[in-house]
């Protein structure tokens, strides 16, 4: 029997769970503040932090210096087409593990998983040797392709823990019915693991979208994605933080945008079978 | 001539326009700078640029760590994606030295490269070939806040030792209303913390090799060197100068939380603003300390335009470096922003012109890059050249570990002689595997 939560209780548990949700959105909270704020009045002490002149200057100077849709643009194919490739690849990979496992299926995704461990600098020149030879340097299809081979050992993984949770029996009922591979996957598994995947492109979106190693180095003019736009306001020598904060706003406002509307869903996804 | 001859000769005279005309304006450089005021001011004049010659450019803006790693990465793989880079005086040397960069060697005779000023087309060449055009030149120097010291009842010398800067440094600390009487960096970074204690380190007759390429970092001057930094910014500086570099000393010095603040030369522009500086009326300006043994503790920098071998619009790029580092853009930027915010350092011609002198950092500025000498840096011979850094491939890995140490020991994690034998020991290990020693 579930024990009574008394109102007090659960006073206390709504403000803790905003405090800390507040503590950890307040750095968000502060760039989007200081956006709107003079250079002077950004680096002003004590902190100001409402009651200033409200300014869009420094968006205007961002929108003026830079083209920010061409930098949104890249980082929605990039984002996009990598969490989309690494899907595809990523269910039928995750289906085998999980529903037709061999002995080594454990070792693999071990294996598969440790490659996230390897500095990504370690491979850096490598790599940009074999885009030059490929002459891909600064090409849009080479990042899709790169972030996806970044990002598929989580998709896999991720695919593979919600996969282990749909009982196997229900696909071989649906191949006792005739279903073959393909309207397995199609029709029966990927229905079923729908808030797994949703939260898994989520997130990997999320992923492709910060990404800040591989779409620095790799690119300069054409497909450089938002996280170029933003390296591009962060200065040594000179106080532009206001310009930097404007920036900032601008490059994660698409992404706050989708997470605030798909937020149910990602839940959903990151707490799937973690209570039976 | 007969009628027919002269129909073709302007024939394929027209003919020669219009494809020279049309392939100019087919043509794009693509440049890779960083995020500094002069630099990002450049930005707002290229149409000018592209207006004049029908060349168009477009422009790939990092933070300069980003940068370094980035343009470095390409140079070294024969990348091509940039046309033009901009770099500093520690790569140019070496750069131009691999055969990375292309020579500037044919400038044009309007140009008048004799006009750029002699340390900074020193430091930006090698063997006596200029691999990089200077767009501005930095060296360091004392900023002060002139009420502050008068308040102390001190009078700030044109050339002051580092004595009196902690003595006026203590008398200008006012804990109460969070005045420090001095801001200097002690974040770590080669660039950062590190440039300004090896700069400092000259002042006080210690150096980081001796002519062998033997760490000399358990000598005694680089002990009196970190206890003397340490010391003064344990009394006179801010609580968190272990973490303070340019951008964070820049920031209080603005909201009048500073007494002295010894820093590039740049910064006097930001200092005396008005819209950014608080305090912008009360500043004065005066020589990097010494400590009477010769060499000042100012550094030399200059953030300089080149052209990396592999790229295949060299003309293109060639007329972009004289345009933007040429006396007539100092004057574009004159004519419509003020003397105060032209790009500074880099040619005679500036300093004098009569309404460049009326600025009031301008002679202090001339001064402090004139009394930097990158060949002979410090009291005893090296066998390097560069002043906050050695001009070799491998000092940015080892000094930026070597910071580190240096910031620790700041910080209170460990002590000022732990922090040098470490120092030493990653010297030394760096130069043995670099085939040094």
């Amino acid at each position: 029997m579930a024990r009574a939560v008394t109102t007090q209780r659960k006073a206390l548990n709504t403000a803790l769970a905003w405090l800390v949700g507040l503590v950890i959105f307040f750095p968000i909270l502060w760039t989007i503040l200081t956006s709107f704020k003079t250079e002077a009045e950004a680096i002003a002490n004590p902190p100001i932090i409402l009651f200033f002149d409200w300014t869009l200057e420094n968006y205007g100077v961002v929108q003026e210096r830079s083209n920010y849709v061409r930098f949104l643009w890249n980082s929605v194919i990039i984002a996009g087409g990598s969490t989309l490739l690494g899907i595809l690849i990523a269910i039928p990979a995750a289906w085998s593990m999980a529903f037709v496992p061999s002995r080594r299926t454990k070792d693999i995704l071990l294996w598969m998983l440790s490659t996230k461990m390897l500095p990504a600098v370690g491979v850096l020149y490598p790599i940009y040797l074999l885009c030059i030879q490929l002459g891909v340097l600064d090409n849009r299809i080479a990042l899709v392709v790169i972030l996806m081979l970044i990002n598929l050992p989580i998709i896999v993984w991720m695919l593979y823990t919600y996969f282990k949770e749909i009982p196997g029996e229900i696909l071989e009922a649906a191949r006792m019915d005739g279903a073959g591979l393909k309207e397995e996957l199609l029709y029966v598994l990927t229905p079923m693991a729908v808030p797994g995947i949703a939260s898994t492109i989520l997130l990997n979106f999320i992923l492709a979208w910060n990404e800040a190693f591989w779409t620095l180095n790799l690119t300069s003019v054409d497909a450089a994605p938002l996280t170029a736009f933003i390296a591009s306001y962060s200065s040594p020598e000179g106080l532009f933080f206001a310009k930097l904060s404007a920036a900032s706003t601008m490059a994660i406002a698409p992404i706050l945008i989708l997470g605030w509307f798909s937020q149910k869903q990602l839940v959903r996804g990151l707490t799937f079978g973690a209570v039976k | 001539m007969s009628p027919k001859t002269v129909l073709r000769a302007s024939t394929a005279l027209a003919l020669c326009i219009s494809t020279s005309a049309a392939m100019a304006q087919d043509t794009t450089i693509t440049i890779a700078t960083v995020n500094n005021g002069d630099m990002i001011r450049m930005q707002g004049y290229t149409d000018r640029f592209t207006e004049e010659t029908g060349i168009n450019v477009e422009w790939v803006t990092l933070e300069e760590n980003v940068l370094r790693q980035r343009v470095t990465t390409d140079i070294t793989t024969n990348g091509g994606q940039f046309d033009i880079m901009t770099i500093g005086m520690y790569e140019a040397p070496i750069w131009g030295a691999n055969g990375w960069l292309v020579p500037l060697d044919n400038l044009s005779e309007d140009y008048n490269v004799d006009d750029i000023l002699p340390a900074m087309r020193g430091g930006l060449s090698h063997d006596g070939t200029l691999y990089a055009a200077p767009f501005y030149g930095e060296s360091s120097m004392v900023m002060y806040r002139t009420d502050l010291m008068e308040a102390a009842g001190l009078e700030m010398p044109a050339a002051p030792t580092w004595d009196f800067i902690r003595e006026a440094a203590a008398a200008m600390t006012d804990r109460e209303n969070d005045i420090n009487g001095i801001c200097l960096r002690g974040k770590p970074g080669w660039g950062e913390g590190g440039a300004f204690i090896n700069a400092m380190a000259n002042s006080f007759g210690a150096r980081v090799v001796d002519e062998n390429w033997q760490a000399q970092l358990d000598s005694e001057a680089w002990a009196n060197t970190l206890n003397f930094f340490n010391g003064m910014m344990q009394e006179s500086g801010p609580a968190a100068f272990a973490t303070n570099g340019f951008n964070e000393n820049l920031s209080l010095f603005n909201q009048g939380l500073c007494g002295m603040w010894i820093d590039a030369t740049v910064a006097a522009s930001f200092v005396t603003n008005p819209n950014d500086s608080e305090v912008a009326d009360s500043v004065g300006f005066a020589l990097a300390p010494d400590n009477g043994l010769g060499p000042r503790s100012n550094w030399l920098w200059a953030w300089a335009l080149a052209i990396p071998a592999g790229t295949q619009q060299s003309d293109a790029a060639l007329q972009f470096i004289e345009w933007a580092t040429s006396a007539d853009y100092i004057e574009l930027v004159a004519e419509n922003e003020g003397w105060a915010n032209v790009p500074p350092g880099a040619r005679q011609s500036l300093y004098d012109n009569p309404n460049y002198a009326a600025v009031p950092f301008a002679q202090m500025t001339l001064d402090s890059i004139l009394s930097a000498n990158p060949s002979e840096p410090t009291v005893d011979p090296v066998p390097y050249t560069g002043i906050q850094f050695m001009a070799i491939p491998e000092f940015a890995g080892f000094w930026t570990e070597v910071s580190q140490e240096f910031s620790n020991a700041y910080a209170g994690q460990q002590t000022v002689e732990e922090a040098l034998a470490r120092a030493q020991d990653i010297v030394n290990e760096a130069l043995e595997a670099a085939g040094y020693q």
